[in-house]
């Protein structure tokens, strides 16, 4: 009864003054704020970084064949330029790494595909069977790449989601047969795959793979009917390259092996290659130390703008009551004449600090809420004010969906009533220590 | 005779840097409960020391203060605080209403400082507050109030806690002549209630209606007699 009373005063001799008490407030709530902020931007980085390790696989390894930066000497004539990964790579690594549980040869390349009147460009994917399960791709009706299929090199075909949209818009594309323009040649789709959320880049060295605009065929059929030599003709200049294989994914025995091997697979392609290097080794396992770091260069950041805002909150909260202390001379000498022990003054003005930064601490846990919503809003502005910048930031940071972590609200509340009682006590303990004749005789 | 208050050969000395000031060089003097007694004397004659003393709010050198039972010169700080909530109504020349409260939460705050507040506590409150003649302002703020009005709220607050005495500082100071009359009406009335009322002023047109009146002087009680050509209104 009379603590709500206590209250009760204090609420209202803080409305006397509500635009001093609302600046007051301000810095507790930014900081309030940015600490529940802080933990869920880490939280959705986290749970986003698992969501892409979950899709790429963490007890895999992705060997990509990469063209030379600087093309050896005695290959710098000829206008076909081969490089990257052997299919003798792939049998040495095959057979001589006891921890490879499966590995799987994979090539690649851009070609018009044909339907009707429909022409579109498509990455077509020279793969075995496993493919899909490695890379989880599930099928929606048909069937994916058999080793019946690999075996006897068929003209057979599986279309990813946007191809069938793109090319068959009013037809069922089962049974029908696409034409590739580049070699004159009919496969027909035995299969089409459900949609897909692209996977996430690595290191550089792995760009986003967007399988929405796949078209999969069997790797013996690719390289019988295309070849490993792409030639490509523009302005008049002819240019070529001769690739093998564009990746091996290694699936390995167990997660703690991943990088062991990693670093035995770039050995042994570093010898075999003579030191050139045109291949590179991806771990998916690493995008959890990037997401690691990216989510502690976050925390830190952020905590340091918490941290910053809730001492200057902190200290703002003490000046105001310092001043109020002073303005209110007069008020604490009647209240000491009319019977109010020191703790009466203390336990009066603390009060009133710690209804600021509740009040901040509210206010704080409010716009917190509004985290997820207000990321969205940033990331579509920038995206088409500055769309470099956008592209420019890692993945985990540019896709990322913050995800408000329950605890973080009573968490952000405590510290803010923490705050105001760190930068109450001292004005009050002020308050108390006057003397109370010299306080009544105050103008 | 029950006493009201009983002050023995009170002195208070305040040390200035090099120099000893002796504001009250041994004062005694009893307030027997239901008197009416004026307090006068000119600027320096520790007139304010001696306020502070009876109101508790400052401790004498030497000497010995009752209030009842209870020796007031050896109380801690928080004793003092509980004296002043439970013994004694403060009456300011400038009122020192709290601003914030209404009318009738001003009367409650000694109350409230006592730790109890209960439903007899509130009708009590709205009871003095109809006394003083303000039953119909309950709800304004000390603001909204003019001096005379909120110096009766001020007399409502004194009398909440049911003190030893109503002790009056210049009560009438900032108050014109008709207001003035209105105030020491009331506190005519109060004492013929029974209560016991120290008031502390300069002005003997004020002094004249108290029933005593002791003078000071130096720090020493100069005269302390019964008021000549008493002035009553009632």
């Amino acid at each position: 009864m009379l603590w709500l009373r206590t209250w009760r005063l204090g609420i209202k001799s803080l409305l006397l003054h509500p635009m001093r008490t609302a600046l007051t407030v301000l810095g507790i709530f930014i900081g309030v704020a940015s600490v529940i902020w802080l933990l869920a931007i880490g939280e959705g980085i986290s749970r986003e970084a698992q969501r892409q390790i979950e899709g790429l696989g963490a007890d895999n390894i992705m060997i990509r064949s990469v063209k030379p930066l600087n093309p050896p000497e005695a290959s710098a004539s000829a206008f076909i330029l081969p490089y990257g990964l052997l299919r003798e790579d792939y049998a040495l690594l095959v057979e001589t790494i006891p921890t490879i549980k499966s590995a799987l040869p994979i090539r690649e390349m851009r070609r018009m595909v044909r339907y009707a009147d429909n022409t579109i460009e498509c990455r077509v994917v020279g793969c075995t069977p496993e493919y899909a399960e490695v890379t989880r791709l599930s099928i929606e009706r048909g069937h994916f790449i058999t080793d019946a299929e690999v075996k006897v090199m068929q003209n057979h075909c599986v279309l990813a989601s946007q191809v069938v949209e793109r090319l068959f818009p009013y037809e069922d594309p089962l049974g029908r047969r696409v034409y590739f323009q580049d070699q004159k040649d009919y496969y027909t789709v035995v299969g089409i795959c459900r949609d897909r959320a692209p996977t996430a880049a690595i290191g550089g060295s792995l760009d986003a793979q967007d399988f929405s605009n796949d078209v999969y065929i069997p790797i013996s059929t690719m390289r019988k009917r295309i070849g490993d030599t792409i030639v490509m003709s523009s302005g008049g200049s002819r240019e070529g390259e001769t690739v093998e294989l564009n990746q091996i994914t290694l699936r390995i025995d167990s997660i703690n092996n991943v990088q062991r091997t990693a670093e035995l697979v770039e050995e042994t392609l570093l010898k075999n290659h003579g030191k050139i290097k045109d291949t590179a080794v991806i771990v998916p396992l690493e995008l959890l130390e990037q997401a690691k770091r990216t989510k502690m260069m976050f925390m830190v950041f952020m905590g340091l703008i918490a941290a910053i805002s809730l001492l200057v909150g902190g200290i703002g909260i003490m000046n105001i009551m310092l001043a109020t202390v002073t303005e209110r001379t007069r008020e604490i000498g009647v209240r000491r004449a009319l019977g109010a022990r020191r703790a009466d003054i203390v336990r009066q003005f603390l009060v009133e600090t710690i209804a600021m930064s509740v009040l901040g601490g509210l206010v704080g846990v409010g716009v917190g809420l509004l985290c997820p919503p207000v990321i969205d809003g940033a990331r579509l502005i920038v995206k088409r004010v500055a769309p470099d910048m956008i592209a420019g930031l890692p993945d985990v940071v540019r896709d990322v969906t913050p995800i408000i972590v329950p605890a973080s609200i009573p968490l952000a509340f405590c510290i803010s009533v923490v705050i105001g009682v760190m930068f109450g006590l001292y004005p009050a303990y002020r308050a108390a220590q006057m003397d109370p004749i010299e306080a009544l005789r105050h103008e | 005779m029950k006493l009201a208050a009983k002050l023995e050969n009170l002195t208070k000395h305040y040390v200035l840097k090099s120099e000893t000031v002796r504001a009250l060089r041994g004062v005694s003097f009893d307030v027997p409960e239901g008197d009416y007694v004026a307090i006068m004397g000119p600027s320096g004659s520790g007139k304010s020391t001696l306020l502070n003393l009876l109101g508790c709010l400052d401790r004498p050198t030497s000497g010995a203060m009752y209030l009842g039972d209870a020796n007031v010169a050896k109380m801690n700080d928080n004793q003092l605080s509980y004296t002043r909530a439970t013994r004694i109504g403060f009456v300011f020349q400038s009122y020192n209403l709290i601003q914030q409260l209404t009318v009738v939460e001003n009367i409650e705050v000694p109350l409230y400082y006592q730790g109890r507040l209960s439903k007899s506590d509130r009708a009590r409150c709205l009871e003095l507050a109809e006394m003083v003649g303000l039953k119909d302002r309950l709800g304004h703020r000390p603001a909204q109030l003019s001096g005379g009005q909120q110096q009766r709220v001020a007399i409502a607050r004194s009398l909440v806690n049911d003190p030893y005495f109503v002790l009056a500082d210049e009560p009438t100071g900032n108050l014109d002549s008709v207001t003035t009359d209105e105030i020491l009406r009331l506190f005519e009335n109060l004492n013929q209630l029974g209560k016991t009322i120290i008031l502390v002023t300069h002005e003997d047109e004020v002094s004249a209606h108290a029933k005593r009146v002791i003078r000071l002087r130096d720090g020493l009680v100069q005269t302390d007699e019964l008021t000549k050509n008493r002035i009553v209104l009632n």
